[in-house]
């Protein structure tokens, strides 16, 4: 697998570090909502199909980038650094949580 | 009869000799021979056993795909079984054994399984063997006393355990067009893709690339087909842009256009050249791929069909036309193809006598009925083999009359005297790679035959793996295919496609797998599983082709059913009644074929991880140190003496930090540079504790938590400036601790106006401990006062030491009064000699990780074996360091209720009562017994003997352990069988005020 | 249907291998059933014996979207054990592998469970520390632990790279002799053949495309073959858990999907007699009783549902084969394949009533999921039967993410491919 870092060009999947969903939003810190905070650290959107990820360029310039990949194909249809698709990305979807 | 050497013909070099030995019989073979080749050369017929009923085998191919002819190579001691004779190139001293076999290959004791063949049918042992269910052979007893008798039964080769010394190596390419295959597809399609400026790279897994060339009698482009190869090669090869590499498999299509291809070096060569790897493999990144893989011939199922002397039409052809050997004088074709007539041509041309052909279809074309006379064969239609006579060499074989739509067998037999049986039935295209690449691939009733699927990567198949049979058609589709993969749009039709003669041969067989009659026909030769095996995984309800493949074994041994897959699913839909493609398909994974684990690990086989190394490594070394691994780094573990055992060592030093100053190697700390306007607050999110108020110049201890709550690491953070500080984690964390921050900054709080940058190789560090440090540090530092007020506890100051930069903090992990010297890496052995020397006076002593442990372990100070990643702060006695000011990472989350309430393990001292030292790892419960172990309430993480107390002591985490202080308990260690009592106490062992942090 | 014993395979030996029949029937789904299991796998299938073997519910019926066993039974390295660190841990793979024990007689069909024993190799020091506090914690719930020194180690697995010039040296072992391995296939079969016996409908090539509601209730479920309702539905699809629970409205779970690639080198004579694990990386090695050595390493480290890897995974694994063992370098890998983990939060399963009602959820096996198959079944079957978990799987909720309640085997917190 290939990712094409916007510093790096095209690299090795091995030259990354996947650090999961891209759609998770950490609540404000002093937030005291608990099912908000339960959503962040532990709950995935997990599709069989396009996938918004984060992987950090960790073999390599080290930035996060929020990358668009089909789950089943495995094929890339988006790279960005996370600074520029801005911090809210993707969407929340209904936990299992009840 | 025997095979033998034709005396003219072959692409074999006669001028010179080749010496091999084979189960200790020294044989001569020519350069260009392979195993398979030379052997039969010399009227070997006998290669091996098989798998289960140890049946004598010949070749059956003069491929990759050869299930049979397996054998063992030897250098000196150490071993590589299982390599086809068909792939081994024969070389001076070659040492080569046969497998599966006892006492000999001749005489075979394992044959004996043979007799009791319908007890082994598939699935048997899934029947049996269960054993009583009383009695001392119940549970899985009996089972594994059977075991042991079957896995020394199963097995093909023998590995060995002598270490390979050959050097592998990995190499990463790139190229605009991989050409997968140098046949005369791949060959045309590298040419025109080569001709469009392109990249490219031709692999082939052959020793001579040209594939069905090398041994065609065709004429391509007014050339004998062998020539024409050569005139390519010569072509190609003189281009730069076009790299060949010859006896190179390319075995995995992974995503994004990544292929890994296997070469073999030098297995062929005598002797290697200097630095030659035994392997290389090709991690090979393309924009596109052609695969021009060819197809594999594929044998009729019909009873005996495993007798040596039983061959693939096509490889009796090959051997011939390649290798000047003939593989028999009287030959049989049994065929439901045309194409199979043209190998029986070229044997006849080659000096052997064709004695009939049986083809199990009515009518034959004219033109195959024309090659049928040329080699003055009887033509006898609408017949089948339906049993080979002789023991490990063929000696006949039995016709009967067969209806090829009914698949009737019946009418008299008649016996044909033969000494080898050409076998075909029909081709299998050679779509692995494009399997490992695309969707299903989709059956062809035409040609009978699984063609390539869709593309899910950039790939285009051309020539026989894409059905095109002929030669003229696969230069055709291989100039199409390399044009196409180059990207071209240009169509220039046919220009530039050689001439070679259409073939009127029909491509198409007669749908004709099997010849059902008595006796055991074989499907999966290697494996031993028969026509009768996949129709009894049928009755019993195996019908999906998985099934099959995982009940019977069928296509799961070395050659992974090259031969084997498509007659074994034509078998299942005949039980079933439906059509090919209704079984399904099997999915192939990589890799095409074996590869050596050693090529893999490359150049990390002998050396597995990089060793990271302080800066005093060599020093500490000189020293007498004996190293330790943390992680990947080597750190000094005690500096023993002569004579003294590794606590005597630690106990030395640690009573000399107590009593005058010790000096420790810190440097693999992890160390962070933290910079920017935002660099505080930062930190204040980041750390339980505040930092913002920290001022310049002074250090602080912080606390780490994850999101979730729980405690992660801790460490010293400097502020060296308004905006920059540096941080200190411990040695183990410095990379995760890293990329948690710079998540943090990066995604989640991508205002903050914070730089991060690991420093953790720049700076060497020293922590110099003990009463007399100042004392030390006053000898030798220059540029800066360290007395108390200059330099107070948690202070920082800049100096110099006999001239290296340096930045002290008084901080301690001791708990006596101690200092840390960071310098630039490259000072590190001076600045430490520079420290030693000024210690002299004092007793300085070096001392490692056990002192260091100690040192903690009496000050109660936590490390990864408490913050162990299941632990909280509260846990740990560290709420003190959670600030209620200011929400910080993993404040939402750490007081939920499992983290808190009753039954957490909390961290207490305990002190040994029996004298015996404690262990790391034991238990601690309240009422030992050793003879059931039970009721753990904890365990014990850090042990030391304490110089101080004089007293083994330990760290350890007990459920609710702070109301236990002062109780008593045992540690319970049945692993080690260690018990004794043990009192909880406060993990505050020695100087609990801290009075000795202040000198 | 036939018993299988020794006799009866002599028997039809005798006349030809004509008179099996098949392993389970071929039933066509019925409209209803009390209790619906969706996945054929090994531990729907495990489900559904266990219904009807410990709690008389024969009204059963266990859909599988493709074949019997097609999903991760068939495609694991086949280790069993209850090696395991934590005592909810430790005692619930105790019972499973106590089921194990006597697995081919309560199935009759030989799943050729090895009790080869299963040693974790320590490199440093603190590793050897660690592993005994797991030892100790075994020994201490019953379980059967010994730490044997480099020389017994030497002596048990010959070709080890045990000290000297070794880059990891060996510094002890934790053994468990109970440990070994099973045929992965056959306890697919023999749960499948074991259920059918007992009258449960296994319906193969029957895809569930949704669920069936009432309100928030769960009342069957909607497949490529029909229509059924049930009472109870029951989901152990690990592998595709993501993507089946999104058909019930649940979009986020704690699990990540990733591809663990397995490994088989070509068939050898018996070369190492144990299941041995490389402390100094990630690595688990055993030989099949066909010779293949079959082994393994981390995941690929990404969600995924495509049942491949990549290449970086390929070579770490082999690197740290030839590291543990130098004499293999020639010998050849013969095939790798992937299958998908459920990697949860805390790297330990979910076996649950709900989320919703009439549902009960059977999920997150991260690495661990074949040798859970039989406690797997047991107590999910108990869950779904009585409506409440059994003591061994109690702690396996799905809220215990949220309380706090982990329970982290590594340590790692909710970072799933780092369990």
């Amino acid at each position: 697998m290939l990712i094409t870092c916007p510093y790096c060009g095209p690299r090795d999947v091995s030259e990354y570090t996947y650090q999961g969903e891209a759609g998770r939003r950490r609540p404000d810190p002093a937030s005291a909502d608990r099912a908000a905070w339960d959503a962040y650290v532990y709950d995935r959107l997990n599709p069989a199909g396009e996938h918004s990820e984060l992987w950090q360029h960790s073999g390599g310039c080290r930035s996060h980038l929020v990358v668009t990949r089909n789950t089943l194909t495995h094929v890339i249809s988006s790279v960005a650094f996370t600074r520029e698709a801005g911090r809210s990305h993707g969407r929340r979807g209904k936990g299992a949580r009840r | 009869m025997s095979p033998r050497r034709t005396p003219d013909g072959g692409r074999i070099d006669r001028s010179r000799q080749v010496r091999f030995t084979f189960d200790g019989t020294s044989y001569s073979g020519h350069p260009g021979d392979t195993l398979a080749s030379a052997l039969l050369a010399n009227g070997v017929t006998l290669f091996g056993r098989s798998f289960k009923y140890h049946r004598p085998r010949g070749v059956m191919t003069a491929g990759i795909d050869e299930p049979n002819a397996l054998v063992t190579v030897l250098e000196g001691d150490v071993r590589e079984p299982n390599i086809p004779a068909t792939m081994l190139e024969i070389r001076d001293g070659l040492t080569v054994v046969s497998q599966n076999r006892y006492p000999s290959l001749a005489f075979d004791l394992g044959a004996i399984n043979g007799l009791a063949g319908r007890l082994f049918s598939a699935g048997f042992y899934y029947k049996t063997f269960m054993g009583p269910v009383i009695g001392p052979l119940k549970g899985t007893r009996f089972w594994m006393f059977c075991e042991w008798f079957i896995r020394r039964a199963a097995g093909l080769g023998r590995a060995g355990h002598a270490a390979d010394r050959s050097r592998y190596e990995r190499v990463n390419a790139f190229c605009d067009v991989l050409v997968v295959g140098a046949g005369p597809a791949g060959l045309m399609a590298a040419r025109a893709a080569a001709d469009e400026g392109r990249r490219v790279i031709l692999a082939d897994l052959d020793a001579r690339p040209g594939g069905s060339a090398n041994w065609s009698d065709e004429t391509i482009d007014g050339m004998a087909a062998p020539e024409w190869v050569a005139t390519m090669l010569a072509e190609l090869s003189g281009r730069d842009n076009v790299r060949i590499l010859p006896r190179t498999t390319v075995w995995g299509y992974y995503d994004d256009n990544t292929l890994a291809a296997l070469e073999r070096v030098t297995d062929h060569k005598a002797k290697p050249e200097t630095g030659e790897p035994r392997h290389r493999t090709w991690t090979i990144r393309t924009g596109s791929v052609v695969l021009a893989t060819g197809a594999l011939e594929r044998p009729m199922v019909f009873p005996g069909n495993d007798r040596p002397g039983v061959m693939l039409a096509a490889a009796a052809e090959r051997y011939a036309s390649e290798f000047g050997v003939l593989v028999g004088e009287r030959a049989v074709l049994f065929t439901n193809n045309d194409r199979a007539y043209r190998s029986a041509a070229a044997l006849a041309r080659a000096g052997a006598k064709i004695g009939t052909i049986v083809d199990v279809r009515d009518t034959v074309s004219a033109a195959a009925q024309r090659l049928a006379s040329e080699c003055g064969a009887e033509l006898l239609t609408g017949r089948a083999v339906v049993a080979t006579e002789g023991r490990s060499r063929l000696t006949g074989v039995t016709v009967r009359a067969f209806d090829a739509k009914s698949g009737a067998v019946s009418g008299d037999a008649r016996n044909l005297a033969a000494d080898c049986l050409l076998v075909s039935g029909g081709w299998s295209p050679a779509l692995h790679l494009a399997s490992q690449a695309g969707a299903k691939p989709r059956w062809d009733a035409a040609l009978q035959a699984f063609l390539p699927p869709e593309p899910t990567q950039n790939w285009v198949a051309a020539g026989a793996v894409a059905g095109a049979y002929t030669t003229a058609e696969a230069l055709r589709q291989g100039l199409e295919a390399g044009r196409r993969a180059a990207g071209s749009s240009d169509d220039r039709g046919e220009i530039g496609i050689p001439l070679a003669a259409d073939d009127e041969l029909d491509p198409a067989p007669a749908p004709v797998f099997e010849i059902r009659a008595d006796g055991k026909a074989f499907v999966d030769h290697q494996h031993d599983v028969t026509a009768d095996d996949v129709r009894l995984a049928h009755r019993e309800g195996f019908v999906s082709v998985e099934h099959l493949k995982r009940y019977t074994t069928l296509g799961m041994a070395t050659d992974q059913g090259k031969t084997s897959n498509v007659p074994g699913m034509a078998i299942m839909a005949a039980a079933v009644g439906k059509p090919v493609e209704e079984v399904g398909t099997t999915r192939f994974r990589p890799p095409f074929a074996p590869v050596s684990l050693g090529s893999l690990a490359a150049e990390r086989h002998g050396h597995l991880k990089p060793e990271r190394l302080t800066p005093m490594h060599d020093w500490h070394v000189a020293g007498g140190a004996t190293m330790m691994t943390a992680g990947l780094w080597f750190r000094p573990q005690v500096y023993g003496q002569p004579g003294e055992t590794v606590e005597q060592a630690y106990v030395r030093e640690a009573k000399a930090v107590r009593g005058s100053v010790g000096i420790v190697d810190v440097s693999t700390l992890g160390k962070i540079a933290v910079q920017g306007p935002d660099a505080a607050e930062f930190l204040d999110r980041v750390y339980t504790n505040t930092f913002s108020t920290l001022p310049v110049g002074k250090a602080r201890y912080g606390l780490m938590l994850r999101e979730d709550g729980f405690a992660f690491d801790d460490g010293t953070t400097w502020r060296l400036g308004e905006t920059e500080f540096l941080m200190t984690t411990t040695t183990v964390n410095a990379g995760k601790v890293m990329q948690h921050l710079e998540y943090l900054l990066d995604v989640v709080w991508p205002d903050l106006r914070v730089h991060l940058t690991s420093v953790t190789d720049e700076w060497a560090g020293a922590a110099l401990s003990g009463p007399k440090a100042r004392q030390v540090l006053e000898a030798c530092v220059t540029g800066t006062a360290v007395d108390d007020a200059t330099l107070p506890f948690m202070g920082i100051v800049r100096g110099e030491i006999d001239g290296a930069p340096v930045t002290i903090c008084r901080l301690s992990f001791s708990g006596e009064l101690a200092y840390e010297i960071y310098c630039g890496a490259g000072y590190g052995t001076h600045v430490w000699e520079t420290l030693i020397a000024a210690g002299r006076p004092f007793g300085i002593v070096p001392y490692g990780l056990e002192a260091l442990g100690a040192l903690r372990i009496e000050k109660g100070h936590v490390t990864g074996a408490e913050i162990d990643g299941r632990t909280t702060a509260r846990d740990l006695h560290l709420d003190w360091m959670l600030s209620k000011k200011k929400p910080f990472v993993g404040s939402a989350m750490m007081d939920r209720e499992g983290m808190t309430g009753p039954g957490r393990l909390e961290l207490v001292g305990v002190v040994s009562l029996d004298g015996r030292p404690l262990n790391g790892g034991a238990h601690i419960v309240e009422n030992a017994n050793p003879a059931a172990p039970r009721d753990s309430i904890g365990h014990v993480t850090s042990v030391c003997y304490s110089p101080a107390l004089r007293r083994y002591i330990a760290l350890a985490l007990v459920e609710d352990g702070k109301a236990r202080r002062g109780t008593r308990a045992f540690v319970s260690d049945p692993v080690r069988n260690r018990f004794g009592p043990v009192e909880l106490v406060s993990h505050h062992f020695f100087d609990p005020e801290g009075k000795r942090l202040h000198g | 249907m036939a018993e299988y014993s020794a006799l009866s395979l002599l028997r039809n030996a005798l006349g030809g291998n004509r008179d099996w029949a098949p392993a389970w029937r071929k039933p066509d789904p019925r409209p209803a059933y009390d209790v619906v299991i969706v996945g054929g796998g090994g531990h729907g299938l495990a489900t559904a014996y266990y219904l009807a073997r410990e709690h008389g519910i024969t009204d059963v019926a266990v859909l599988e979207k493709g074949y019997v066993g097609s999903g991760n039974v068939g495609r694991n390295t086949t280790i069993v054990r209850s090696n395991y660190l934590l005592p909810e841990s430790i005692r619930f793979y105790e019972h499973s592998l106590k089921l194990w024990e006597n697995l081919s007689h309560d199935l009759n069909y030989n799943v050729m469970f090895s009790q080869r024993g299963m040693l974790n190799l320590a490199h440093t020091p603190g590793q050897a520390d660690e592993f005994i506090r797991r030892g100790n914690a075994m020994r201490h719930e019953g379980v059967d632990a010994e730490w044997l020194t480099p020389a017994e180690i030497a002596r048990r697995v010959p070709g080890l790279a045990i000290g000297g010039s070794a880059r990891f040296p060996v510094v002890g072992g934790l053994m468990q002799p109970r440990g070994g391995t099973a045929r992965h296939d056959a306890v697919a079969w023999g749960y499948a053949r074991g259920a059918d016996r007992r009258g449960v409908d296994i319906i193969e090539n029957c895809e569930v495309v949704g669920f069936l509601r009432d309100g928030d209730r769960i009342t069957g479920v909607r497949t490529t073959r029909g229509e059924i309702r049930a009472a109870k539905v029951g989901v152990a699809v690990a592998g595709s858990t993501g993507h089946v629970m999104k058909m019930a409205g649940i979009e986020r779970l704690p699990i990540e999907s990733h591809v663990l690639q397995a490994f088989v080198s070509e068939s050898l004579k018996p070369l190492i007699h144990t299941v041995v694990t490389f402390g100094a990386g990630h690595l688990y090695v055993s030989q099949s009783d066909k010779g293949g050595l079959v082994f393994g390493g981390d995941i690929d480290g990404y969600n995924t549902y495509a049942q491949r890897g990549n290449l970086p995974v390929v070579e770490e694994v082999m690197s740290e084969m030839v590291a543990l063992f130098p004499g293999l370098a020639r010998v050849r890998l013969l095939r790798s394949w992937g299958g998908i983990m459920d990697m949860s939060m805390d790297g330990s399963p979910i076996i649950t009533r709900g989320p919703l009602p009439g549902m009960y959820l059977n999920c997150g096996w991260c690495y661990g999921g074949f040798k859970a198959t039989p406690a797997s079944g047991w107590s999910f079957a108990w869950t779904i039967a009585r409506d409440e978990p059994h003591r061994i799987n109690a702690p396996y909720t799905l809220d215990r993410f949220y309380r706090g309640a982990v329970i982290d085997e590594k340590g790692q917190g909710a970072t799933p491919r780092l369990h």
